[in-house]
């Protein structure tokens, strides 16, 4: 991990609430794992004060480039929407733990809310690199929330689309469709981000069916490298609960460990 | 450009090589990938407790204007694991450790100031006293000056290393508390800790805290702490640490100006993890266009017409 200045080469809006940057990491030379994060600073006033945590959405190793799907919740991201392609962009990372991908995780099932599909985005994108199948639920608000479903369809993934005002997302009819899956594919491995709900189901149905499944928590954070303990979670060992940090034992966790409140 | 600047200073009788270091709860070994310990002038980990500390419930951390509110409860592994752990690590650094402790009661302050200052690489003790004290019904040992005395007293006779006394912000006359510490046999004194206060989410009507208040720190704090350093600097003799809301080499000049000696930095290293070098810098660059050989040369030199 270390801060540098990334040029940013597009920064465009994609949707009424989503943003999509993408940079230029060729002075970036440690290597980037899905599910892994870069604490970026918003603007160089005081306020807002802190970075803000975000996920990799986008590795591309020949064109050297990283790219952010962010959700624009308040004034940082608001700020982040400002900066212009040409200028620099203050970010520290990557940082915490990333996904883990067998290749005998073949194949495996995403379950994401809203901007949690930037993370799992990246993730699939590995897994189609290493031959494996994905198959992804992604659940929304409305249509136009509905994000990356085309960059996923670009890795061979199956796509699936729940939402909120079609009456689509609820916990019930979600897990209805995870049997379903389950029934056409033998899903090895499943990875959710976005949504507690959706997670305690997906925390259910792994430990029913005893497949391994990983979760990337998102949370704000003080530091990010681990000094301050600000972000943090409990996770259920063998010898009792452990509050644990997010941003230096995560973001992604084993999703049978974490307890989610 | 100043050929030989020297930037040495002194805490009671630990010489550091710079003024600079961080500020505890700041700090960690995580750091270690991003920046060089040794060319700090000292190091401080997070406040150690005696037994395993949880923390306080979330959010911990929230932004307010050039500043953010924490409450951490120092979630903490405990002596043993500080002792086993911890203090072995810092051993390959040849920068001097401060260890910061923070205990239940003035007996507990003594006891784990006997056993940590009786390690080699604990080169001196910096006394959290502005933690509540359960036995005074949440209030902080630094606030009440007897308490102070007492405390301090109390671990001065286990110990011969420098004690620092971390003051607390959160009283009405921190010079009071200051003197109580240098009569009681501090060494130096931290000046000082956040600043309580609290900020609510204006839609959901809750605290933006989990504990409903936490510590303000932060650039928005810095002309509180400047204050309270120069009034401690014309109470007491004691070498000062300024400590709040040092984000450039500017404000660490400043609070030398005010009467510190040296300067912890704490959450400008969250905006930028390099940013006690780039203070480091600064400094310098300020005794070359000023002409200082010395750096204890501004210590207090604050002019004010008084």
């Amino acid at each position: 991990m270390k801060a540098v200045k990334l040029r940013v080469l597009s920064n465009t809006q994609v949707s009424e609430r989503y943003w999509h940057m993408v940079v230029d990491a060729s002075n970036l030379r440690e290597t980037v794992k899905p599910g892994q994060f870069f604490h970026i600073r918003c603007t160089d006033e005081y306020y807002p004060f802190l970075r803000r945590p975000f996920s990799i959405y986008r590795i591309n190793k020949q064109s050297q480039t990283l790219e952010f799907l962010y959700l624009v919740k308040g004034l940082g991201t608001r700020r982040l929407t400002q900066v212009a392609p040409g200028e620099q962009v203050d970010v520290f990372g990557p940082l915490g733990k990333g996904f883990t991908v067998h290749e005998s995780w073949n194949p495996i099932l995403l379950l994401a809310r809203g901007v949690g599909i930037a993370t799992l985005a990246a993730l699939a994108q590995e897994a189609a690199e290493k031959g494996i199948r994905c198959v992804a639920i992604l659940s929304a608000r409305s249509q136009n929330d509905l994000l990356a479903t085309e960059t996923l369809q670009g890795f061979g993934a199956d796509v699936y689309k729940v939402t909120d005002e079609e009456g689509t997302s609820d916990v019930d009819h979600v897990r209805s469709l995870i049997e379903q899956i389950m029934l056409e594919n033998e899903i090895k491995a499943a990875y959710v981000c976005g949504s507690k709900r959706l997670s305690l189901l997906l925390q259910e149905i792994a430990r029913e069916r005893q497949i391994p499944a990983e979760i990337a928590l998102e949370e704000h954070m003080g530091c990010a490298m681990g000094v301050c303990f600000a972000c943090v979670c409990d996770l259920q060992e063998e010898d009792g609960v452990k509050t644990v940090r997010v941003c230096r034992e995560g973001p992604v966790f084993p999703l049978e460990k974490v307890v989610i409140s | 450009m100043i050929a030989q600047k020297n930037m040495e200073v002194m805490i009671g009788s630990l010489r550091l090589k710079n003024p600079i270091m961080p500020a505890s709860g700041a700090f960690g070994e995580d750091m270690e990938e991003i920046i060089d310990f040794n060319r700090l002038g000292a190091v401080v980990p997070k406040s150690i407790t005696k037994y395993p500390r949880r923390g306080n419930a979330t959010p911990r951390v929230c932004e307010t204007a050039a500043g953010m509110i924490n409450s951490i409860g120092i979630q903490s592994k405990g002596i043993d694991y500080y002792l086993s752990k911890t203090l072995p690590y810092y051993t390959k650094y040849e920068t001097p450790l401060i260890s910061s402790i923070s205990a239940d009661s003035i007996d507990e302050f003594a006891e784990m100031s006997e056993i940590i200052a009786g390690h080699e690489v604990v080169k001196a003790l910096e006394l959290n006293i502005s933690c509540p004290n359960l036995k005074g019904n949440g209030l902080a040992y630094g606030m009440d000056p007897q308490i102070t005395y007492d405390l301090i007293r109390q671990v001065r006779t286990v110990t011969d290393k420098p004690i620092i006394a971390k003051l607390t912000p959160n009283v009405t006359r921190i010079q009071d508390i200051a003197v109580a510490a240098e009569e009681a046999g501090a060494d130096g004194l931290t000046v000082a800790n956040t600043i309580l206060a609290m900020a609510i989410d204006v839609h959901t009507r809750k605290p933006k805290i989990g504990n409903v208040m936490g510590g303000i720190s932060g650039p928005a704090i810095k002309p509180i702490i400047v204050r309270m350093i120069y009034q401690v600097y014309q109470a007491t003799k004691l070498p000062i640490i300024g400590c709040g809301g040092v984000m450039n080499g500017e404000d660490a000049i400043e609070m030398m100006l005010a009467g510190a000696t040296a300067v912890q930095v704490g959450t400008a290293s969250f905006i930028q993890p390099t940013a006690m070098f780039d203070i480091l810098e600064e400094i310098e660059q300020y005794m070359d266009h000023y002409q200082i050989e010395a750096i204890t040369e501004i210590i207090g030199q604050v002019i004010t017409g008084k």
